[in-house]
């Protein structure tokens, strides 16, 4: 009876160490895929130069994984996320190379398209209060309808980039490191956002709204914040943080193309719910995000080079999102 | 609140009305259905095009719908659906799923239609009228014997990359790969399936869904697999292109690694040109869109169905390889002929 008791209470002190580190449980299934890749693999997997590799593949997902935690912590969910940066990739291209306009300005108007698409979730979101599952539903149509319509389906080639706009593909150029390591540009802008929207999330009023607003609304409602404007200054800064992430896609895959990333959405999700944000709010962090994104990269690349079949990673990685959410349910009963 | 209410309401009434303009602009010339994969793929963007001016020379009415995504067979059976409604004479169909649609295009071929199968033949073939599409195995074949060729005793210790589009093993997919094996030289056991060669060669196979993105992650991950590797093989231009990125992010663009790929699309074929991709398969969409148009006049006319290709059973609408760098006995054009018939 005794012993039961305090297998219980130990539990329960399990659970609210998660509670208040939610973070932990990512960080150990990266730890411990990175192992156990690194033991079947062995040197092929676990070489600087194939960690950095991962790095450079999910950097895209983590950038958007960013840009949709910020909407989940508000108990949101953005699935424009996608095709905003496909859109904003696809007018820095146009603007610079079938235009022939300035390339800071090309860049800028990238930008500019994601804040605007942001906008436009946020308030249809905030104001007319739709649900966002809706909202995005919709906008993530209107926004891939707007591609082909500004891309006229058409492909700007890398070479056409490299000799008209060749700023664009900043983000892809390369640091080498010593044994092989190779970080990208796109992979520092990475960890610099991560940065900013980290201390924006933990040392700012900012942050202490986004949260309290995606915890309690009516409460946050009460104690004076103004969720309306919170909401939509996360929908804005969604937007852009995936403008953000054309521009990177650019550096990547070094052409600008309408083609590809349809589930980049659903990718970004994944990472979120795996680096332990709970959909329903008010609980999460950007470190998680990183990790997950990391776990999913980390899976994909270690499967493929043990020789396992595609269907096999994408069966995995399913089974990490319902074990991460399964996590969070549990730990959730503890502050019911 | 009432601003924007007032607002979404006036832009609904102007839709309204473009949309009736539309309708009344249709006179009674025959309605022809064109329905492709989506919107977002140059390939079938170009098939349209074609398609509408055919429909212009012709004097038809083109009613032309594309899928969602290229796995949405739905929307493709009400867009058959709806063509039947209309009285339409006929319909060009790029199939999203080469079975799932055949009970759709069996009750218009029952209501009087002539169904044409483009790019890729139905499964059962004979549930279309007729199909016109690229050889795709023989495209691959082009390919494959010209990277042998262009290698000359180097063929024998290549390293290959094969770069897929998809794990389902489509038919397009599993022509152009198991065509471009033959073409080269490998024995590819199944013909019909990738992955049972035993050939040492090949390095291993990656997915790419025929994108810039998939292109260079599945090159990426074949090149950890094998860094030694010297041919490259594409399903399409756009993951021949994220292929080359990852290539010249460890230094293999030097000229060590050659990449062949398929379509012919403008993009594709500068980059033939530019040397990113050594040689490609052109196929010709437009044509494909044009002649099946022509068809379903001849048909509403004449009663007569097209004919397929002796000895296929399909209408081969034609591949050229193109390159800059001719071998012996592969006939190809180069890069300024091919440049001039290009799409996309």
């Amino acid at each position: 009876m005794e012993f039961q008791l305090q297998r219980k209470s130990k539990t329960r002190a399990f659970r609210n160490f998660l509670h208040r580190y939610p973070t932990v449980i990512p960080a150990v299934t990266l730890a411990i895929a990175v192992g156990l890749f690194a033991l079947i693999v062995g040197e092929r997997f676990f070489s600087p130069f194939n960690l950095t590799l991962v790095m450079q593949q999910v950097t895209i997902i983590g950038l958007l994984g960013i840009a949709q935690t910020l909407v989940i912590l508000t108990a949101g969910i953005d699935l424009s996320v996608g095709v905003i940066m496909i859109l904003s990739s696809v007018v820095m291209g146009r603007v610079s190379v079938t235009y022939g306009l300035p390339v800071e300005l090309a860049l800028f108007l990238g930008l500019a398209t994601g804040f605007l698409c942001g906008l436009f979730n946020g308030l249809l979101v905030a104001l007319i209060r739709l649900p966002p599952f809706i909202v995005t539903l919709g906008t993530w149509s209107v926004y891939g309808a707007i591609i082909y319509l500004v891309s006229r389906s058409e492909t700007i080639r890398a070479q056409q980039i490299e000799d008209t706009a060749p700023f664009l593909q900043w983000t892809g150029n390369m640091i080498r490191l010593e044994g092989g390591a190779v970080i990208t540009y796109g992979t520092i802008l990475l960890l610099v956002v991560a940065a900013a929207v980290w201390y924006l999330l933990n040392r700012s009023s900012y942050g202490r709204h986004i949260y309290a607003t995606g915890d309690e609304p009516d409460a946050a409602r009460l104690a004076g914040i103004k969720t309306a404007r919170t909401l939509i200054f996360v929908y804005v800064l969604c937007g852009v943080l995936c403008a953000l992430a054309g521009w990177v896609l650019i550096g990547r895959i070094g052409a600008v193309s309408p083609l590809g990333n349809q589930t980049a959405n659903l990718d970004a999700i994944t990472a979120v719910v795996i680096g332990g944000t709970s959909l329903f709010g008010g609980r999460g962090s950007i470190i998680g995000t990183l990790m997950g994104a990391l776990i999913v990269g980390v899976f994909r690349n270690g499967l493929a080079l043990a020789g396992l079949d595609v269907l096999w990673q994408e069966f995995s990685v399913g089974l990490l999102i319902i074990a991460a959410v399964t996590i969070d349910q549990w730990v959730r009963k503890m502050s019911a | 609140m009432t601003a924007i209410f007032k607002g979404a309401v006036c832009a609904a009434a102007m839709a309204a009305s473009l949309l009736s303009a539309g309708i009344a602009a249709a006179q009674d010339r025959p309605i022809v259905g064109f329905i492709t994969k989506t919107e977002g793929n140059p390939f079938f963007v170009a098939m349209r095009l074609g398609a509408e001016q055919m429909a212009e020379e012709l004097d038809l009415d083109l009613r032309s719908f594309a899928a969602r995504s290229s796995d949405d067979n739905e929307s493709q059976v009400q867009a058959i659906e709806n063509l039947i409604a209309a009285g339409a004479i006929g319909i060009a169909i790029v199939p999203n799923d080469e079975a799932a649609i055949v009970p759709a295009v069996e009750r218009a071929r029952e209501a009087g239609l002539l169904v044409i199968s483009l790019n890729t033949a139905l499964v059962p073939a004979e549930a279309a009228d007729a199909t016109f599409t690229t050889d795709n195995r023989a495209g691959g074949i082009l390919i494959g014997e010209w990277a042998r060729a262009h290698l000359g005793d180097a063929a024998d210790t290549a390293r290959i990359a094969m770069l897929d589009a998809a794990e389902n093993q489509g038919l397009v997919d599993v022509e152009r790969d198991q065509g471009f094996m033959e073409g080269f030289g490998i024995d590819v056991k199944d013909p019909n399936r990738w992955g049972d060669e035993e050939d040492e060669r090949i390095c291993g196979h990656a997915m790419t869904l025929g994108s810039e993105a998939g292109g260079r992650t599945a090159m990426e991950t074949l090149l950890q697999q094998c860094p030694d590797i010297t041919v490259v093989y594409t399903v399409n231009e756009p993951a021949a292109a994220g292929a080359y990125q990852a290539l010249r992010a460890v230094g293999k663009d030097d000229g060590s690694v050659t990449i062949v790929s398929f379509d012919g699309g403008c993009p594709g074929v500068a980059d033939v040109a530019d040397g990113v991709i050594g040689a490609t398969t052109q196929q010709y969409p437009l044509l494909m869109a044009s002649m099946a148009l022509e068809a379903i006049k001849e048909f509403a006319e004449t009663g007569e169905r097209p004919e397929p290709t002796p000895g296929l059973d399909f209408f081969n609408t034609g591949t050229t390889l193109v390159t800059d760098a001719p071998v012996d006995g592969v006939e190809s054009i180069d890069t300024t002929a091919a440049m001039e018939i290009c799409w996309g």
